[in-house]
């Protein structure tokens, strides 16, 4: 221990108590003492009263043939919500600011402005818009497929549609963006640069290709990044469709709806506190590990470049 | 051979207007299907759902049913109560440790900086088990202040981050000559804080938006009918009214244009703010 020379300056510790004391007890301490719960259960004689269980609970998700089921499902149907962002979501938010950012294209504004709208609603309302522009009740979906000439299903009703339907909603929903971040980035890269590729007598794709998309990279990680942290923590859009119980049979689970499920209850069965801590016990590892594969495994490795 | 050259260019461009149409139809159709839909009666709902409101299909049938059943008068003052209140919070709390961080060198400065960064990464919702618990204690629940405290949390880690980089380009000159006419250090703060004003743009863009359509805190946190903010509201009353479509299209409507036409007034500022900030991710 050395004791500092100088009393530590009174104006640093009114700058700084505001942000550090309302973000330690409102987001750090509920953080750690959710991951301390996630190792208490109530006890058998007295539920009021929680003791220290160890990892018990961890294999009882991981393993109680009443548990395990409905965690693999969530993981699962997570990574199909994540793969469906990263495979649909991101490669047409890139188009559309590679066709945004183009000198040639007209109204770059406008078309700009009305592709983000749908990313400024809420889950809700966009939850509530397509439930009802999919009902066979209302047609619009049948109408516009029978243009193509394919038929409209109830789709967020069957078991094998309704996760990619959904998913394919928030997609609606969210591309504004990596829209909105490409955009940032392909404008932010110097003119002489793509001029020189021009001139040296680079087609418009191989331009992209060879320039501007190696000098994107860090956008495309931090556009990745985000998607991860944001599709596992996701739950408003299907508890808006599909409720708490995310029907049908369970099909769009996802670990935020399983967490408010178990930690809250429904229908017939009572909240479990300590089981909820452990499910976002899981939730935290999974994305955790999200978090440093993309600093460790990609940002290390594609160097910043400096214009 | 130039002549094609530029017969082909001329597709090219065509074809990226055409692309460009037709995913912002995709983007806006539903949205202008539900508010022309929310102004006509029933059967034209279902009869002629393409066709803008005639006088004989005029119909506000579904308003009078939310004015009647629906608080939304009251649901838009908490949104708004929550949100504005969140948002100074944030900009005054972040500001303040922006600077600190930024501006002096003390022992475990950096150590803070990371500490503070790790919320941007990390939901906060996932201590929501314990945060519902202390919220209970401490009396917080089903309270708007509540809220704003949570949201607060949540936005501070970007915010700091976001800010300490627009801070690190204040000019040293500008704070030092400011010091030699013998101000404080909270005078010199006050008098750096207008030079950061693109920072507040990108700091509302990031959080006005998760906040007001947040669904879960208000949810756990506040769902009592007198704290509702527009979003639950929205949630409770159409979740009500499954059948009713006149009452569902407008209040879907209703919740829906205030954010739109407050989204199209500022969307200049708003994509700015987003771009400047996403720059210095």
């Amino acid at each position: 221990m050395t004791t500092p020379k100088k009393a530590f300056p009174t104006h640093i510790i009114v700058f700084l108590a505001p942000a550090v004391i309302i973000y330690t007890i409102f987001m750090i301490y509920p953080l750690v003492d959710s991951l301390r719960l996630s190792l208490y259960a109530p006890t058998p004689d007295n539920p009021r009263v929680e003791a220290f269980v160890g990892l018990a609970n961890y294999q009882k998700l991981l393993t109680d043939p009443l548990w395990a089921p409905r965690l693999q499902g969530a993981i699962r149907n997570n990574f199909v919500f994540f793969i469906v962002h990263m495979l649909v979501q991101n490669p047409i938010g890139l188009l559309l600011a590679t066709l945004l950012t183009s000198k040639v294209v007209r109204f770059r504004t406008i078309f700009r402005t009305l592709i983000f709208t749908p990313t400024i609603l809420s889950f809700v309302l966009v939850g509530f818009i397509w439930q009802i522009i999919l009902n066979p009740l209302w047609g619009i979906a049948g109408d516009i497929l029978g243009l193509v000439g394919l038929d409209a299903e109830p789709w967020l009703g069957l078991e094998s549609a309704a996760l990619p339907v959904m998913s394919l909603i928030s997609v609606w929903q969210f591309i504004g963006i990596p829209m909105m971040l490409f955009s940032a980035a392909l404008l932010n890269l110097p003119d002489e640069i793509i001029e020189a590729a021009r001139v040296d007598g680079a087609t418009a794709w191989g331009v992209f290709w060879r320039v501007k998309f190696p000098l994107i990279l860090p956008t495309v990680g931090i556009v990745g990044v985000l998607t991860f942290v944001g599709n596992f923590n996701a739950f408003d859009l299907v508890y808006t469709i599909a409720g708490g119980l995310a029907g049908p049979n369970f099909s769009t689970d996802l670990l935020g709806t399983f967490f408010y499920r178990t930690f809250f209850g429904f229908q017939l069965q009572a909240g479990n506190p300590t089981m909820g801590a452990t499910i976002a016990g899981v939730m935290f590892l999974i994305i955790l590990a999200g978090v440093v594969i993309y600093l460790f495994g990609w940002q290390r490795r594609i160097a910043r470049v400096e214009y | 051979m130039i002549r094609r050259e530029t017969l082909s260019r001329d597709v090219q461009v065509i074809l990226m207007h055409v692309a460009l149409l037709a995913y912002t139809a995709l983007a806006i159709f539903p949205v202008l299907l539900v508010i022309i839909n929310s102004f006509k009666a029933r059967q034209a709902i279902f009869r002629n759902p393409y066709a803008l409101p005639t006088a004989e299909t005029f119909s506000l049938v579904g308003y009078d049913t939310v004015a009647l059943r629906g608080n939304f008068p009251n649901y838009f003052v908490n949104s708004l109560i929550v949100t504005l209140g969140a948002l100074i919070l944030i900009f005054l709390a972040g500001s303040m440790a922006s600077f600190a961080l930024s501006e002096y060198k003390f022992r475990g400065n950096a150590l803070l900086g990371l500490y503070l960064s790790i919320g941007i990464m990390i939901p906060i919702r996932l201590g929501t088990v314990s945060l519902l618990r202390m919220m209970v204690d401490l009396g917080l629940t089903n309270n708007l202040f509540g809220l704003i405290l949570v949201y607060t949390a949540q936005g501070l880690p970007l915010a700091i981050f976001v800010l300490s980089s627009f801070l690190q380009e204040v000019p040293h000159d500008l704070k030092d000559a400011a010091r030699v006419d013998g101000a404080s250090e909270y005078r010199v703060y006050w008098l750096v804080l207008p030079l950061v004003r693109p920072a507040l743009a990108t700091i509302m863009v990031f959080n006005m938006i998760p906040i007001w359509n947040d669904l879960w805190f208000p949810l756990i946190l506040a769902p009592a009918e007198q704290v509702k903010t527009v979003t639950l509201g929205a949630q409770s009353f159409l979740g009500q009214f499954l059948s009713d479509w006149n009452a569902i299209l407008s209040s879907l409507t209703l919740a829906m244009v205030p954010i739109v036409v407050l989204y199209i007034i500022f969307s200049r500022q708003l994509i700015r703010g987003l771009t400047a900030g996403s720059v210095k991710l």
